[in-house]
């Protein structure tokens, strides 16, 4: 670089003025990621930084957004009609089952009602589109278009139309950010389908790979087997499809088994996810309590 | 344009632009690879204009890019601060090496970017691949490069037409 004429001076303001701003203003990072580690007291930090990012956030999903809409557009006649045959068999055959789950579904709070347990309330869902935005490569989150304006909250469970997807891990006024089941620091109560076996789903970094690190050899477990989420930990509802086991590798001389299972959603393919509103009285989550539509 | 003009508009614009392409997605394949955008610009303009953007600048830039990744408040801010308070101390000399010396110093700035954000992500206890974590430095240093020697080109000959 030879053209030393076009830098200006320097830092100005003397040298050691330079770094005392420099001390200061680390010490000031420093308090903020203590504060925003050790506790939820920049909340609202956060959540202004985060309207004041809104734009940016608006302005890289906008041209994947309009892509989506024009082929939505373009799409022809045959196969809009195609479509709509198919979606109206899909429909035919999802009212039959809904018919049957109906009945389940009194009976069940007939059922309850003999046994005095509690009563599950409907469950309210809105839906939300998931925004273009790449956040962290080494962490499975992503952006969702809904926020504090639409009661979202945090621990809040993301469904999609085949299962469990993720929860909301922090909201700001318009936006939300939320954590894929598959994230590596992300773990979901889960039983397997067939016995009712529980157990924990623990992401992998990977969005189609669930580890079952707790589960013994002697443990009932069979490739195939689908795990449901089990509702313990008053997060996620329970009896929505997680995964399903893909590989079942018993270790002799080791206590647990390696048990590797396939997520059922769509992860890296959705673009809509359903933000639920659990409908049961659940003490660990009383702030969900307090959202409940009873529809 | 006016000399004035052309001082605020560039920095701002390409400093704006680093966020949005620091959020871009991109293919699985290649997303390992994406430069520090952020810091690369910052790098640049605290260089060329330390008396306008320095320290101040990096902060705030630190605490967008934290707020759009959705990491530790603050984690990229220091890093940020941390490798400009550097180049610009010695900035006197930074300016007059030839581009092999220039490289090496920036792969050092970048990669010590990179070794905080990983240092913080350990600290607060954060899995990370360790890897991955380096990529960027090598696609950071040649954009640095290749935006100092043409961004210093077209700056010459805007001058000379003045």
């Amino acid at each position: 670089m030879s053209a030393p004429g076009q830098f200006a001076a320097g830092p100005g303001r003397g040298e050691s003025s330079h770094g005392v701003r420099f001390v200061l203003l680390v010490l000031v990072c420093l308090a903020l990621m203590l504060l925003d580690h050790e506790s939820s007291q920049l909340a609202r930090v956060r959540q202004g930084l985060s309207v004041a990012m809104y734009p940016i956030r608006v302005l890289v999903d906008f041209p994947f957004a309009s892509w989506r809409n024009l082929q939505a557009n373009l799409v022809d006649r045959e196969a809009l009609l195609d479509e709509n045959q198919r979606l109206k068999r899909e429909q035919l055959s999802a009212s039959l089952r809904l018919q049957r789950l109906d009945a389940l579904e009194s009976e069940n709070a007939r059922l309850r009602e003999l046994l005095d347990s509690t009563e599950v309330l409907g469950k309210r869902v809105l839906i939300a589109e998931i925004l273009a935005v790449d956040l962290d490569p080494y962490r499975q989150r992503f952006n969702l278009n809904r926020g504090l304006a639409d009661g979202v909250f945090v621990g809040q469970p993301l469904l999609d139309a085949n299962g469990i997807v993720g929860q909301v891990v922090e909201v700001g006024p318009l936006t939300a950010e939320a954590v894929l089941i598959t994230d590596a620091d992300h773990a979901v109560p889960v039983s397997v389908n067939r016995n009712g076996l529980r157990t924990i789903a623990v992401g992998t970094g990977d969005s189609n790979r669930l580890r079952l690190p707790y589960l013994t050899n002697s443990a009932d477990i069979q490739v195939g087997d689908l795990l449901v989420s089990s509702g313990l930990g008053g997060v996620f509802p329970s009896g929505y499809p997680v995964g399903k086991v893909i590989e079942v590798r018993i270790r002799p001389g080791q206590s647990f088994s390696e048990v590797m299972a396939e997520p059922i959603s769509a992860l890296d393919r959705d673009q809509e996810v359903l933000l639920v509103w659990a409908g049961e009285q659940d003490a660990a989550i009383p702030e969900a309590a307090n959202l409940v539509e009873v529809k | 344009m006016s000399r004035a003009d052309h001082d605020l508009f560039a920095p701002l614009v390409s400093l704006l632009l680093a966020l949005v392409l620091s959020v871009l997605p991109l293919p699985d394949s290649i997303v390992a690879f994406r430069p520090d955008w952020v810091a690369v610009v910052l790098l640049y303009w605290s260089l060329i204009q330390p008396r306008r953007y320095g320290l101040f600048t990096a902060f705030w830039m630190g605490l967008a890019l934290d707020t759009l990744s959705g990491s530790l408040l603050g984690q990229h801010a220091l890093a940020l601060l941390l490798i400009v308070y550097l180049s610009q101390r010695f900035h006197l000399r930074i300016r007059v090496f030839p581009v092999s010396q220039l490289a090496m110093t920036v792969i050092a700035l970048l990669s010590l970017y990179e070794f905080m954000l990983f240092w913080v992500d350990g600290v607060a206890g954060r899995t990370v691949p360790l890897i991955e974590r380096w990529a960027p430095v090598t696609t950071s240093t040649v954009l640095w490069i290749l935006m100092l020697v043409f961004l210093e080109r077209g700056r010459q000959q805007a001058e000379a037409r003045m």
